[in-house]
Parts: C-alpha cells; sequence; structure tokens
C-alpha cells in the first residue's frame, strides 16, 4: 500500500519535515543553553545568526505541515475505492483505526505549527528577541509531535490491505464479506444544535469584552470559548451540518464536503473554522507576553486584530453553515425518525 | 506592500542572473516532467479502465480448474440463473489471437454477447456466419475497412475468410482497439472450443447490494468456480496502476535526489558579485530576515516557474506523444498491443502530490545556503 504516489508524497513530505525539525532542534537546544542577549561576545552574535536558520527552517517545515493535512485527506479520499464498502474518506479511516489518531496528530500539529510561527512573528516585532528561549524550548516539544505524527501515518499506511482479487478467488470471500463500517454515527441532531448554536453565540459574545476591557481573564476565556466551540463545531458537521450539505438524513461524513458534487464548499468552510479557532486561541495562550515590555504595545494592537479576525471567521463559519439549513431544499424535520 | 517590493527585487535579481537560474529551472523541470509524466499516464490508464468497465456485467463467473483458467459448462449458467435476485445469464465466448502478419494481438468476441456501446464508424455488425466487425486500431494496423476481407489462422491451422461489415469505436479506445467481432458459430468453430462450454459467464444483478451474497451463493454451489465483482476488477485495476506509478516514482526519486545535490551546489556556489550585492543591501539597511525573505521568494519563483513547465512538459508527452517513454513500463501489458490515444484528464490531486514531492525538497537543500548568504556581513562582503 505504501507504494501510492500520495501515500509516498506524504511519507517522504512528513520525513523530510521530521529531518528538518530535527536539525533546527539540535541548533534550539544550543540556543536555548547559551543565549544571553547582554553578551556581546563572538558567540552570542553566531547565536543570534543561527536563529535566523531555526526560525527559517521551521517556518518552511511548519508551512508543508499544514499543506500535508490537506493531502492526507485528499489521499484517503483517493484510496477508498481499494477498500470493501468504503464510501469516502471516513471508509479508509475506518479500514486501519490508526489513521484517525494520525488525523487528530494532524490537527495538533497544525495548531501547534500555526501558533509556533505567530510567536515566531511576534519575536521578530521586538529589538531585543525577548522570545527566543520560550520559542525554541516549544520547538523541542514540537519535534516529538511531528515525530509522533510520521509514525502513526506510516503505520496506518502499512497496515492497510487493499481487497483486490486474488488467484484463487476473488477477495470478497477472504474478508467474509464484511465490509467496512462506511459512515460515522452522528451525536443526536437536535440537542446538538442547541449546543452549537448556544456556543457560537457564547463566543461571539464573548469577543465584546476583549474589545473593550484590558483585563485578562476575559482573554482566557475567550480562549476556553475558541476551544470549546472549535470541539463542538466539529461534533456538529458530523451530527447535522452535513445532513443539510449532502440532503440526506444518513450521511455524516465530514470529508465528503471538499468534493465537486458539493461545491467544494469544505474549504471555506474549514477554513474559517480552523482560522478563526486559531485566532480565537492566541489572545489567551500568549497573555504573558504582554509582561515583556518591548512587545507590550505591539501586542495590545495585535490582540485586537486576532479578536476581530477570530470573530469575522467564526461568523463566515456559521454563515457558511446555516445558509442550507435555513434555506435548502433539505429539511431534517421532515424525517423524524432521524432526530433523536 | 513591503513583501511586493521584496518579490520585485527577487524577480529582477533572478532575471540578472537569467543563465544561471535557467539552468536549475531546466533541470528542475525535467525532473518534475519525468515524475508528472507518471502520475498522468497512470491516472489516465485508471481512468480509461473505470471507462471501460462501467458496462462490464457486475459479476462474470469463472471457472478454475488447477488453478488456472478454465471453460465453463454452459449447465453452470443454469444454475445461477435460479439463485433468486439474479436478472440475466449470459454465457460469453471470446479468446485472443496473434496475428503473425502485423505482430499484433486481437481480441476475438461473440457478436451478440457484448455489452458496451459501440460507435459504428461505418458498416454494421456481422449479421450471419462469415462476417466479422472490427476496432478501428484493427482497421487501421490492417489497413482494410468495410467490404474487404480478414484472413485469420484457426485452431487446425486453415486460413479463414470473413468479410468485414463494419469499423467501430468506443468512448475508451482501450477496449475496442484489438477487437474484432465475430458470428457465435464461427467463434466456436474458430477456436475449436467443445460445443458445452463457454469462456465464462456473466452475470446481471438487479440490485447492487446483493451483488456479494450472489457471489457466495455461486461459490458454494459451484466450489470450482471463481466469480468475479465488478468493484473488484476495478479496485485490482486501482491498486495495481498505483503500485506500478509508486514504483516508478520511487525509481526516480534518484533523480531527484541528484537535482537536489545541483541545487544545493548552486545555491551555496553563491558568486563574488552576489555576495557584494548582498553586503550592500544589508548596508543600505536591509535586516536579515529581508534578505531571507528575498530567497524565499527566488525559491518561490524558481520552484512555481519549474512546476508549471514541467507539468506542461508532461501534459504534452503524456496525451499528445502518447507517453512514449513510459508506456511499456506502465502499462505492462503486451508489446504488440496496437497504440491508443489516452483521454488527457488532470486532477488537482496530482498537481498537489507532484509538488509535495518536488517542492520540499528544492526548498531543504536551499534553505542553509540561503541563510548563509543572508547573514554575510556588509563589511567583508564589500570589500570582497
Amino acid at each position: 500500500m505504501i507504494l501510492h504516489p500520495g501515500i509516498l508524497a506524504l511519507t517522504c513530505g512528513t520525513a523530510l519535515v521530521l529531518l528538518m525539525m530535527i536539525y533546527a532542534s539540535a541548533l534550539a537546544v544550543k540556543i536555548v543553553l547559551r543565549w544571553d542577549f547582554s553578551s556581546s561576545s563572538e558567540e552570542q552574535l553566531v547565536l543570534e545568526r543561527k536563529s535566523y536558520l531555526v526560525s527559517t527552517i521551521v517556518n518552511y517545515a511548519l508551512g508543508f505541515e499544514v499543506l500535508s493535512l490537506f493531502l492526507f485527506i485528499f489521499t484517503l479520499d483517493e484510496i477508498h475505492s481499494l477498500f470493501v464498502g468504503a464510501m469516502c474518506a471516513t471508509g479508509s479511516l475506518n479500514a486501519n483505526p490508526i489513521g484517525w489518531y494520525a488525523l487528530y496528530a494532524k490537527i495538533v500539529a497544525f495548531f501547534a505549527a500555526a501558533l509556533w510561527i505567530a510567536l515566531n512573528y511576534l519575536d521578530g516585532k521586538a529589538e531585543d528577541f525577548p522570545l527566543v528561549k520560550t520559542k525554541f524550548r516549544w520547538l523541542l516539544l514540537l519535534t516529538p509531535l511531528i515525530g509522533l505524527e510520521l509514525y502513526l501515518q506510516v503505520a496506518y499506511f502499512l497496515g492497510l490491505h487493499p481487497e483486490i482479487i486474488t488467484s484463487c478467488c476473488g477477495s470478497l470471500f477472504s474478508s467474509a464479506g464484511n465490509g467496512i463500517a462506511a459512515e460515522l454515527a452522528g451525536l443526536p441532531a437536535k440537542s446538538m444544535m442547541v449546543a452549537f448554536y448556544a456556543a457560537g453565540v457564547l463566543f461571539l459574545l464573548g469577543a465584546l469584552p476583549c474589545l473593550r476591557r484590558p483585563s485578562a481573564s476575559f482573554r482566557y476565556l475567550f480562549t476556553l470559548l475558541a476551544a470549546l466551540f472549535f470541539t463542538l463545531a466539529i461534533a456538529a458537521i458530523v451530527s447535522f451540518i452535513s445532513l443539510y450539505i449532502y440532503e440526506l438524513p444518513t450521511h455524516h461524513c465530514p470529508f465528503d464536503i471538499f468534493q465537486k458534487n458539493y461545491h467544494f464548499i469544505g474549504y471555506p468552510l474549514y477554513l474559517c473554522l480552523f482560522g478563526g479557532t486559531l485566532f480565537g486561541l492566541m489572545p489567551g495562550l500568549f497573555q504573558g507576553i504582554k509582561r515583556i515590555p518591548s512587545l507590550k504595545q505591539e501586542m495590545e494592537r495585535m490582540e485586537k486584530k486576532w479578536v476581530l479576525l477570530a470573530v469575522l471567521l467564526i461568523s463566515s463559519f456559521i454563515l457558511i453553515v446555516s445558509w442550507p439549513i435555513l434555506f435548502g431544499h433539505f429539511k431534517l424535520a421532515d424525517y423524524p425518525s432521524f432526530i433523536f | 506592500m513591503r513583501h511586493l517590493k521584496i518579490l520585485e527585487y527577487a524577480l529582477s535579481s533572478l532575471w540578472r542572473r537569467k543563465y544561471k537560474n535557467m539552468a536549475i529551472i531546466l533541470v528542475y523541470a525535467f525532473t518534475i516532467a519525468v515524475l508528472a509524466s507518471i502520475l498522468f499516464l497512470t491516472h489516465a490508464l485508471k481512468t480509461e479502465a473505470s471507462f471501460l468497465l462501467a458496462e462490464a456485467p457486475e459479476l462474470v463467473v469463472q471457472r478454475v480448474s488447477a488453478g488456472r483458467h478454465e471453460l465453463i459448462p454452459l449447465e453452470y449458467g443454469d444454475r445461477i440463473r435460479k439463485i433468486p435476485g439474479v436478472a440475466e445469464v449470459h454465457p460469453r465466448f471470446w479468446g485472443y489471437y496473434y496475428d503473425a502478419l502485423v505482430e499484433a494481438n486481437y481480441t476475438l468476441l461473440e457478436a451478440n454477447a457484448d455489452h458496451t456501446p459501440l460507435e459504428m464508424l461505418d458498416g454494421h455488425l456481422p449479421a450471419a456466419p462469415g462476417e466479422c466487425a472490427i476496432g478501428s486500431g484493427v482497421a487501421a494496423v490492417r489497413k482494410i475497412g468495410p467490404g474487404d476481407d480478414l484472413i485469420l489462422v484457426d485452431s487446425t491451422n486453415m486460413g479463414i475468410v470473413f468479410e468485414v461489415t463494419g469499423v467501430f469505436r468506443s468512448p475508451s479506445d482501450l477496449l475496442t482497439n484489438d477487437l474484432v467481432i465475430l458470428d457465435r458459430a464461427d467463434l466456436i468453430e474458430f477456436f475449436g472450443t467443445p460445443p458445452d462450454l463457454a469462456t465464462d459467464i456473466s452475470v446481471r444483478v438487479n440490485n447492487p447490494k446483493e451483488i456479494n451474497t450472489i457471489a457466495e451463493k455461486i461459490k458454494r454451489q459451484m466450489p470450482d468456480s471463481r466469480p468475479i465483482s465488478r468493484s473488484e476488477i476495478l479496485r485490482t485495476y486501482a491498486a495495481v496502476f498505483n503500485w506500478r506509478s509508486g514504483m516508478m516514482l520511487s525509481v526516480f526519486a534518484a533523480a531527484l535526489v541528484a537535482f537536489c545535490i545541483l541545487a544545493w551546489d548552486k545555491a551555496t556556489g553563491i558568486s563574488a558579485e552576489e555576495k557584494r550585492e548582498i553586503g550592500i543591501l544589508k548596508a543600505v539597511g536591509w535586516e536579515t530576515s529581508d534578505i531571507l525573505e528575498l530567497k524565499f521568494w527566488e525559491g518561490m519563483a524558481v520552484s512555481l516557474t519549474s512546476l508549471l513547465l514541467g507539468l506542461l512538459a508532461a501534459y504534452v508527452h503524456v496525451f499528445f506523444l502518447g507517453a512514449t517513454v513510459l508506456t511499456p513500463v506502465i502499462k505492462g501489458w503486451s508489446v504488440l498491443f496496437p497504440t491508443f490515444r489516452l483521454i488527457p484528464f488532470i486532477d488537482p490531486y496530482q498537481i498537489l502530490v507532484i509538488g509535495f514531492l518536488t517542492v520540499p525538497p528544492y526548498v531543504a537543500s536551499t534553505v542553509i545556503p540561503s541563510w548563509k548568504a543572508a547573514i554575510t556581513d556588509p563589511e567583508t562582503a564589500m570589500r570582497g
């Protein structure tokens, strides 16, 4: 299975990213141990220069990391036809359940990578590199995460055994004729709908005090709400949003919405959700940076931007998913047996 | 705005060293073209196979004896017909024929069992013994048309004359190019097939969800049979083509590595003039991060140009020139197979895969050299 072009590209790409990250981590260890901004020794100069190299390498590596999430889902979608009973990416993942962990690892790596890039950006804004030690310490945690991701990905693809014709008979008898569960079971639609919209409204309301008052606790709350909304939104996509997009009361797949049949609506939808969540997480997570004098002003300016961006993206997300619910042909209420 | 200005500077600096960069782009594009050709070709063949099988029966039942495909008794068809859920059962008669005259393989098929839509270019399908209809590939290779004779040598080494009544083609060239359609009685006599045997049996099933159950029942009732469903054939084709293209990609990965070494070398061998240029930029106020961004845009421009050129070259190679270099390896069927034209088809997924296979290695091999250039001390650089 590993010799599929898409799988090769994913494996080689992630392996390359990991190599770059390991090299960067080796440099980062040296920087974390020896960094002393007040010193004017030659060593410090070399370290300062090396910190540029590490940042560049990691920026590239994490950029690929973000793209590889898309390639992973594309590949899952592409290989589903190789498995009996699989109808979309969900079926490919069910063919070897490690795939789900690989996907989760990829999503966590996506957020971690994006947050790191933001941290690096902030660091570049100040004259005295105040975040060098912090960001390189985090980098040392990020590298094992990428390693874990590569491991899970390879384990997943190696464990896939497409069911093809063997020389004795058709394969369907070797697997006892049991296809893969092609569907995800969604959570009850009605209560999910209430929870999703309540979380959405709470999140948007949570932005107001952040824009008006400087208190840190509001930012922490905003970040918590962002995380909560993200989890609920993913559950909601599986539970009822997908039903309205596919106009089928039984189809819960969160990946099919990337396909052409559904006007590629998945791209703006997930882009808004992931982007909005990312900007929602940043104010709370980066609160500590405000204590650094050289970054205080910049942070206050950026923070407003992040909150506004988060509100904008999450509102667009809610708008995109609500559109088919409000104006589509499909009405879930017409299928009472599917509403729990 | 600042980023745009740096991009503008990056493009003009690439243009100033156009010959050096052109060399890189050419080699890069060539590597991409090779890899993209493999992907395009396999993808086109997969599409072709799915066209070919779209009209195929849901289930084909063969008989297996001593692990080999055997002729199947007609009586099996009657037993299959009795299974609930089976709509239609057709014994099929077909075989391969090697034409020593033009060194090509034909597929000989009986007239009425054909389920695929054949678009007649000229004439009609055989209606009486002694007539035949041929695929456009056979017509071209034998240089014959309706009204001409096709002479084939049968199993007793006798030359048999068939009158060509029609030439046809179907949406997929792969299917009909080498096809010769004969009357059933002619075909049985030609191959010397025993009277109560057929090549295989095609089964139509009303409800697609029942295909597996019916296949299972056939296998249980007739243990020496081998039911093959259409979806299994499609899956096998997909797996085989994926495997072949993955194999080829791995082989050509060596080319990619060689290219990366070249890119590394070119990026490291930074000229004195270039060094001075970076020195001056830093002296007039550019920061290290700006130079790194400049290098990023340069790399982007080179990568994207090469990607575009490589994809174009691969497209021309596969769909206009028929992938002359790769077909024997990927197709892997008879080398005597008549040539055919592939249906141009490109998927964004292929482009993403190619991009992911080729761009990261280039970036990884140029990042350290460009950093080395970016940290150049302005004073030492200008002094030379």
